[in-house]
């Protein structure tokens, strides 16, 4: 009993230093800009540069608009195949792992060629098309997420019986989704939209190919030219994105409790 | 009198499997009506079509003259009670109640005085900004009740609203419904497999048995008078008769034989008591009529103690309450 318990500590100690060191040594050295001192310079010259705030600016707009679609798509999506085509679970289930299996530039490089300048559909021949075509990208980026975000909130209630609930009291397709689905899955929706925005912010090769001005590009960029402003970027990019995490956890408390059920 | 709903020569089939094998039936304005059987008879699969959930594969569904056979459920305008509440968990109380008058884009302020006067009718004013979780079972199915008549459906369907509940609240709620419907004269659609519970609230009862309606009539038609076998042994208690003495299928209801004659009664039976069951204001009696088990309902009485086992007693009936069944 007690040998068990010192040796689950020892993993736990383990896994957590694995963690732990690099964090606090990068902090560490983030602090090291001015010579024989710890200071915050490495911080405030992040902060000074205009470049920091315009592309953080950029990758969080992205973000809420690849938040947007993301939902817009998978949302209704998981409803009629959860309430009319369950035999295609499986299929969806497949469908969304394969933004996880195939490579980011596999993904990016296909949209070159088929959206190219000189293709039917030549998005990349203007800023704004680029924009949505990355916009595109993320949103099956996030899909894996989203989608078993959403499913799992779809399971926690009785949707069909809602649905006809709602329908026999005169609602439409419109307002059963609207009203009644989404605000009962909207932590779910949340959770999912976190780490849609945590992966956007952090996204480096399809943001740098389609030379968009995202934040991961300007990550890398002073990655290779600065010495202590990297670190102090790191830690940054770090707290926003547990940041994220953290606010999904918090939701998650606010979760609507559900009618008792009887099935 | 013109039939208020009419359900014309409905089929529905699964597949290779008809569940509904064209059924008939018609009611009038604010008759509380149950479709009565046991499980997995299709009952469910009627209401819903009804309702506009299921399609029919042929037959016609008409209300108050209107044919509503192929319409959508939200064009409707009726009403319906879930089995499991199906009350929207993120609306409160009032919101829940008010959900089908705002779809109908009916005024806040009078949605206000409606839900209100709902929460009354249900005999739970001043719960409007509760969420259903923080009410009971008896109490959420109240509301859904509510949610249902708010919008004055023309047609209130209900799927064994009651079975999620326990045993006392489902006799109060079923009086409670009862009264509500007959209040407001709304033409009702009940769904159950308890045959007391329809015999206890129906102005009429749709008996079915594997898809095919098989009676239909007023409890009292369908207690004394049913017309074929399956009816006669689903609704209430049944003795099947000694063959030697009454001829092949004849039954009698239990409390239709005594241990004294009755001006009415013309045949005896003897036999030995086998059973006592004490079930308070009613003794039952099993006894052993030369090898058939033959149940007797007597009144419980303070003055006189029940019969033992192992007495032999004469049983006294009348041969006009002798049932034939039929096949
Ligand atoms: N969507 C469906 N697909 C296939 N078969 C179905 C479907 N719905 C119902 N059935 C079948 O139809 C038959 C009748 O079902 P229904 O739900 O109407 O029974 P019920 O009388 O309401 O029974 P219960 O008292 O158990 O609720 C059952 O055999 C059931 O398996
Ligand atoms: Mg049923």
């Amino acid at each position: 009993m007690k040998s068990q318990k010192f040796w689950a500590w020892l993993i736990f100690v383990l896994g957590a230093a694995y963690f732990i060191i690099p964090l606090a040594a990068t902090f560490e050295f983030s602090l090291r800009m001015r010579r024989g001192e710890y200071s915050f310079d490495a911080y405030a010259s992040v902060f000074a540069d205009p470049y920091f705030a315009s592309s953080f600016a950029y990758s969080v707009i992205v973000g809420l608009f690849t938040i947007v679609v993301g939902i817009l798509v998978v949302v209704p999506a998981v409803y009629f195949v959860r309430l009319r085509m369950p035999w295609l679970r499986p299929f969806m289930e497949f469908v969304t792992l394969l933004p996880l299996v195939i490579p980011a530039l596999v993904l990016v490089y296909g949209y070159i060629r088929l959206y190219g300048s000189s293709s039917f559909i030549p998005f990349t021949g203007s800023v704004l098309g680029t924009d949505i075509l990355l916009t595109c990208a993320y949103v099956t980026l996030a899909l894996p997420y989203m989608y078993r975000a959403v499913d799992n909130g779809m399971r926690t209630i009785d949707i069909g019986t809602l649905t006809e609930a709602a329908q026999i009291a005169g609602a439409n397709q419109l307002q059963i989704i609207g009203q009644i689905i989404l605000p009962n899955i909207l932590v779910a929706i949340l959770s999912g939209a976190f780490l849609t925005f945590a992966i956007v912010i952090g996204e480096f090769t399809i943001a740098s190919l389609l030379n968009r001005p995202a934040f991961g590009p300007y990550l890398v960029g002073i990655g290779t030219n600065r010495a202590y402003e990297p670190a102090a970027l790191a830690i940054i990019s770090f707290i926003i994105t547990w940041g994220a995490m953290g606010m999904i956890n918090v939701l998650g408390r606010f979760a609507p409790r559900t009618s008792a059920r009887t099935d | 009198m013109a039939a208020f709903l009419e359900v014309q020569n409905l089929v529905k089939s699964f597949g290779t499997n008809t569940v509904v094998k064209g059924v008939n039936f018609a009611f009038e304005k604010g008759e509380f009506i149950s479709l009565l059987g046991p499980s997995g008879c299709g009952k469910t699969t009627i209401l819903r079509m009804i309702a506009g959930f299921e399609r029919p594969t042929s037959g016609a569904i008409r209300v108050d003259g209107d044919e509503i056979t192929h319409l959508k459920p939200n064009q409707r305008k009726l009403g319906m009670v879930f089995q499991a509440y199906a009350l929207f968990p993120n609306l409160t109380v009032g919101d829940n109640i008010a959900f089908g008058l705002k779809i109908a884009g009916m005024p806040a302020d009078q949605r206000r005085a409606r839900v209100e006067e709902m929460l009354r009718l249900i005999g739970l004013p001043g719960f409007e900004k509760r969420f259903p979780y923080e009410m009971s079972g008896g109490q959420q199915q109240r509301v859904a009740l509510a949610r249902a008549i708010a919008p004055k459906p023309r047609l209130l369907l209900l799927d064994e609203p009651l079975s999620a509940l326990d045993a006392k609240i489902r006799v109060s709620l079923r009086e409670e419904i009862r009264a509500i419907q007959q209040d407001l004269g709304i033409t009702t659609v009940f769904v159950t497999h308890d045959q007391e519970e329809a015999m206890s609230i129906s102005d009429r009862i749709v008996v079915m048995n594997a898809g095919n309606l098989d009676q239909m009539g007023s409890p009292h038609e369908i207690y004394n008078r049913p017309s074929t076998r399956f009816v006669a042994t689903f609704v209430g208690q049944l003795n099947t008769l000694p063959e030697a003495s009454f001829g092949p299928n004849r039954a009698i209801r239990p409390e239709l034989i005594s241990l004294a004659p009755r001006p009415e009664t013309d045949t005896t039976l003897t036999g030995t008591i086998s059973d006592v069951g004490f079930l308070g204001s009613v003794v039952r009696l099993r006894v052993d009529v030369s090898g058939t088990p033959i149940n007797i309902d007597t009144f419980n009485s303070h003055a006189t103690t029940p019969p033992q086992r192992g007495d032999t007693v004469t049983l006294h009936l009348a041969a006009k309450d002798v049932l034939t069944l039929g096949a």
